[in-house]
């Protein structure tokens, strides 16, 4: 006889349920939870946030200063993600299959920006520490290399996809190497290389600010210092000017994008 | 003295597939050869062998007293310009303009920093407009190609090889993505091209009743093996059916008894 299968996910369905439930009341059990409690105390907490977050008449005299690291911490953001999309687009021409000069040489491509992508970019704030100490060089180098790692990888890609066919027809005119590039591939990617950098300046500046408390500089630096003096108001204040600047940055390049694609 | 000598040409991929076996034949200049079989027969990759866009593995090819397996560098490039070629997917810079595109033609002629900065004498722009202009393509001039038609893409693709001035076309299946309509202009031009001219043309085709009405000359392949030389009128259907293996005998047959008709 054929199971009833809607019965059969009903009893499914009960079964998760019956564990879950079961886990949650273990590990209240176990750390001595108390729910009333739990649910009571965040509108406390709401109440709490209000009257010490939103910023004061305190907090806005600080805002040229506040203002001025912003502007510091987005420049160097944009001059990382642009800096390093440029080293990243010739690394990325060397691992790209269409484009490689030789497949050894296309590995070590695609390994170099595995380890520089793979490593967080807090690791790499703190692996830096040590080098620059508690300089802007530090957060530039560690948003630098989480970029190039990226852009290389997104590019390898972009390259194969885009540009295999008209490579071939260029070559089969007995164009050379470097004509190939400048003629066809950079063309062909150009939007997409613009759209990655565009990406890479928006994750840099939200990336920034926790370099920036991780090293000691920037916006993330006054944050961190407002924040452990107990001046609530003001450190908010930052993180409302860090969401102003990441929203204004990310409606400008969705513009920028538009009008390439 | 014949314009293209193929003799013994094997080309392998990998150890084990045989995809070009002892294949030998002669073009004179000024014929029009129709390359016919079916996929994977091998069509594509004996054209590639030809300009050497893949290597060769056995055999020679001598193209206008120049033997083509062993060239390299500059040499090879400048083999690859006196040969023009045409892809079934166009293989154009969708993003640049047609006049760019059919630039493209000439960068076989540059030397490294012309070609990477794209610059093209006054007189080689002259040349391009006329053939852009004689292929009808006149007012798309500065139209993007993605905004083309298939048949006039290809006609840009035409266009590119012949700003080479090459001494043969090479096309690779031109009509197969076009409608009836497109690819009969694409036939026509090609026909055209040919006589007006007297570049010789060697294009792979699926269509059977297209290579009979236009090719003054049929290659039949199959399985990397030429089973098939001769004139179109003495094709008979007992060889088409050993050109395509017996499978395909039914449908092929109708095609070219319409075509009698």
């Amino acid at each position: 006889m054929q199971p009833d299968i809607f019965q059969l996910r009903r009893r499914q369905g009960l079964l998760y349920f019956g564990i879950l439930a079961a886990l949650t009341y273990g590990a209240i059990l176990l750390t001595e939870y108390d729910v009333v409690e739990g649910i009571t105390a965040v509108p406390r907490a709401l109440a709490w946030a209000v009257r010490n977050f939103v910023p004061d008449q305190e907090a806005f005299e600080r805002l040229p200063r506040i203002l001025d690291k912003l502007l510091e911490t987005v420049l160097m953001s944009i001059a990382a993600a642009t800096v390093a999309s440029a080293f990243g687009l010739a690394v990325a021409l060397m691992g790209a299959t269409t484009t490689r000069l030789h497949p050894a040489l296309s590995l070590f491509a695609r390994g170099i920006a595995s380890v520089f992508r793979n490593i967080d970019v807090s690791a790499w704030a703190l692996i830096l520490l040590f080098s620059f100490g508690q300089s802007a060089y530090t957060g530039y180098f560690a948003l630098f290399f989480v970029t190039f790692g990226f852009i290389v990888r997104v590019m390898i890609e972009t390259i194969d996809e885009v540009s295999t066919d008209s490579v071939e027809a260029l070559r089969a005119t007995g164009a050379g190497y470097g004509a190939i590039i400048s003629q066809s591939i950079i063309p062909a990617c150009l939007p997409q290389l613009i759209s990655w950098v565009l990406y890479m300046i928006e994750t840099n500046i939200r990336s920034a600010t926790l370099v920036g408390i991780l090293t000691g500089t920037g916006i993330g630096f006054l944050f961190d210092l407002y924040f452990k003096s107990f001046n609530y108001s003001s450190a908010s204040l930052v993180v409302l000017v860090i969401v102003v600047a990441v929203l204004l940055v990310e409606a400008l390049s969705n513009t920028i994008r538009r009008v390439v694609l | 003295m014949a314009l293209l000598e193929i003799e013994a040409l094997i080309k392998r991929y990998g150890s084990e597939t045989l995809a070009l076996n002892n294949i030998t034949f002669n073009v004179q200049p000024g014929e029009f050869v129709a390359i016919i079989g079916p996929s994977g027969a091998g069509k594509s990759t004996l054209l590639r062998c030809v300009n050497r866009l893949i290597t060769i593995d056995g055999g020679d090819v001598r193209f206008d007293g120049v033997s083509v397996p062993a060239l390299r560098g500059a040499e090879l490039r400048r083999h690859r310009t006196r040969i023009g070629m045409i892809f079934q997917h166009y293989n154009l810079v969708n993003r640049l303009s047609v006049i760019e595109n059919v630039l493209h033609g000439r960068l076989g002629y540059k030397g490294t920093l012309q070609g990477i900065l794209g610059l093209y004498t006054e007189e080689e722009k002259r040349d391009a407009v006329r053939i852009v202009e004689s292929l009808g393509l006149g007012e798309q001039l500065y139209k993007r190609c993605d905004q083309l038609s298939g048949g006039q893409k290809q006609r840009v693709g035409i266009a590119r090889a012949l700003v080479q001035q090459p001494k043969m076309l090479l096309c690779d299946e031109p009509i197969a993505s076009l409608d009836p309509n497109a690819a009969k202009i694409i036939m026509d031009t090609l026909r055209d091209i040919n006589r007006s001219t007297g570049i010789t043309v060697l294009v792979n085709l699926h269509q059977v009743d297209v290579a009979l009405r236009y090719a003054s000359r049929i290659i039949g392949i199959n399985k990397g093996m030429v089973v098939y030389d001769g004139a179109p009128g003495a094709l008979s259907h007992a060889q088409i059916h050993q050109i395509y293996g017996s499978e395909a005998g039914e449908l092929i047959l109708e095609l070219s008894e319409s075509y009698a008709a």
